[in-house]
């Protein structure tokens, strides 16, 4: 699903964020990034959802190259992600409804599927029966639940999320990442990056370990599941 | 993508586009005035124009064209070459004046009546009054008509008194080209006016966009709303313009009407006619979604996600 071989990434103010880094990631797994802030656990992800290319090594995400991939098809590519951010990026002058319905708007789905959709998403976090309210009139944690309804309902294959129980307090972190848990067991594969250890453990899922820009623990052996996947 | 949701996204983005546009009364209403204004002058100067072209459209009928024939050819072959004059195209309508009709009527009008008598014989041609068509009252083709008569063998001359209608042609032919250039430099007015409004609301609206482009929204899903915004601007400027010009005949219809009577004219004035309107709307909205596009082009792309 996911492959980094040797990737590294330089900022143009020359900082280096990866450096070398591989690993592999297979369809359904649930994979957790750990380090320190700074530690390049979000430009991990921005190669991932292409919001970055690599500057060197190639990055392979459903069995194609971000590094060479046209900038037009980058809108398609991306629909098949769901991107779950730290803060959320909601439209704060649309209702939940539309917040949640935007992916689906931009790829042209019928009226009738975004509504079922969206209420499907919602249900699955939670939040059905918020529909019509702004995001402001959330809970942070309800908020963060509506930018996670909004990355599953296109029913990506993949889902990334960086920090996403950063603002929310244990039991909702919680509830939040068995979610994850559960997205991941019918098939879809998950990355989630984040400080919390605990939660990690808690879940004895893979866990990559980056540090000042290298793996330092859980890539495994690249190759054999190279060798797997093709 | 179907069709049916294709037109549905389409009529979602005007109406957003128009709720955006509803919500910012002032902005708009400012925006448009500037619009409108901007079309109405040329489309002003066109309908002037216009006017002064059909106020003096008699001009086909005065230009009369009168063949002289050589003083030895006679009444009935002048009228057998009334009949050929009457098949030479362009030519609407032939009367023939016999000599003997000129002579009384130069009589009649000169005050030479006695001189006249002392002329031992008519010392007057047979003349093939031509009245153009019209659309062959063009100075060239009037030129025409004239060489093909002045070729018959039986014609003496050709008098075609052109030199005022030249003049007027010019004086038209030169406002003509002031409306072309009054609306190039206008429509670009409103290009920048249209363009710059787009840039702004791009920028307000950035987090939309970025968010949009976040869940793999394309370009021109992303450009969609503001070509649309663009293209209703340029619809109420030109129906700004359009009531803009309305009024401004309305008030100067009876003075003109006034002023033609005195001419012994029954001449009035007109405002936009069907095609006129039609071309006003289309190319102030085509300025519209021009002046978006480039806009949108030049600014949609500098606005990238960044997580």
């Amino acid at each position: 699903m996911i492959q980094f071989e040797r990737v590294s990434k330089r900022y143009p103010n020359g900082r280096e964020a990866l450096t070398n880094v591989s690993f592999f990631v297979d369809r359904g797994e649930l994979v957790f990034i750990t380090g320190r802030s700074g530690a390049g656990k979000s430009t991990l992800l921005k190669l991932i959802a292409l919001l970055e290319r690599p500057t060197r090594g190639t990055v392979t995400v459903n069995g194609r190259s971000t590094g060479v991939l046209k900038t037009r098809h980058i809108p398609a590519f991306r629909r098949h992600i769901g991107v779950v951010f730290q803060d959320h990026k909601l439209l704060a002058d649309r209702p939940v409804f539309d917040n949640v319905a935007l992916p689906l708007v931009v790829a042209g789905a019928p009226l009738k599927e975004i509504d079922k959709r969206v209420r499907a998403a919602l249900d699955q976090v939670g939040l059905l029966g918020k529909e019509r309210l702004a995001p402001m009139e959330l809970s942070v944690g309800e908020q963060q639940r509506v930018g996670i309804a909004r990355a599953i309902v296109g029913k990506p294959p993949l889902i990334v999320a960086d920090e996403p129980t950063g603002n929310l307090d244990p039991d909702l972190a919680l509830e939040v990442m068995r979610l994850f848990k559960r997205f991941s067991e019918v098939g879809v594969t998950v990355l989630v990056a984040t400080h919390d250890l605990h939660l990690v453990r808690e879940f004895g899922s893979r866990e990559l370990t980056l540090a000042s820009g290298q793996l330092t623990g859980g890539a495994a052996d690249p190759l054999p599941s190279l060798v797997a996947s093709r | 993508m179907t069709l049916s949701t294709l037109a549905t996204r389409h009529a979602q983005a005007l109406l957003g586009a128009l709720g955006r546009l509803a919500r910012a009364p002032l902005a708009t209403v400012l925006t448009l005035l500037v619009i409108g204004l901007a079309l109405a002058l040329p489309a002003a100067l066109g309908l002037l124009v216009r006017n002064a072209e059909s106020a003096t459209g008699g001009f086909g009928r005065a230009v009369d064209m009168s063949v002289y024939l050589k003083s030895g050819v006679s009444l009935a072959r002048a009228q057998e070459l009334a009949v050929n004059a009457r098949a030479v195209p362009g030519v609407a309508a032939v009367k023939v004046i016999s000599a003997a009709e000129g002579l009384q009527q130069f009589r009649q009008y000169s005050g030479f009546g006695a001189a006249l008598d002392a002329l031992p014989s008519n010392p007057l041609p047979n003349v093939l009054r031509i009245v153009p068509r019209p659309r062959s009252s063009g100075i060239t083709a009037l030129e025409g008509l004239r060489r093909t008569f002045a070729r018959w063998p039986e014609v003496g001359m050709v008098q075609l008194d052109a030199q005022w209608v030249l003049r007027f042609d010019a004086i038209l032919a030169l406002a003509r080209r002031l409306v072309s250039v009054a609306a190039v430099l206008f429509g670009a007015g409103v290009l920048a006016v249209i363009g710059n409004t787009i840039r702004l609301e791009i920028l307000n609206r950035r987090d939309e966009i970025e968010v949009s482009k976040l869940v793999g929204g394309s370009n021109a899903f992303v450009r969609r709303p503001f070509l649309y915004t663009g293209m209703l601007y340029g619809f109420g400027g030109a129906l700004l313009a359009w009531a803009v010009l309305e009024g401004a005949v309305l008030g100067l219809r009876a003075p003109v009407a006034h002023l033609a009577t005195l001419y012994g004219s029954g001449f009035a004035l007109t405002g936009l006619a069907a095609r006129e309107l039609a071309a006003l709307f289309g190319g102030s909205m085509a300025l519209g979604w021009l002046g978006a596009w480039l806009s949108a082009h030049r600014h949609l792309r500098d606005i990238e996600p960044r997580a």
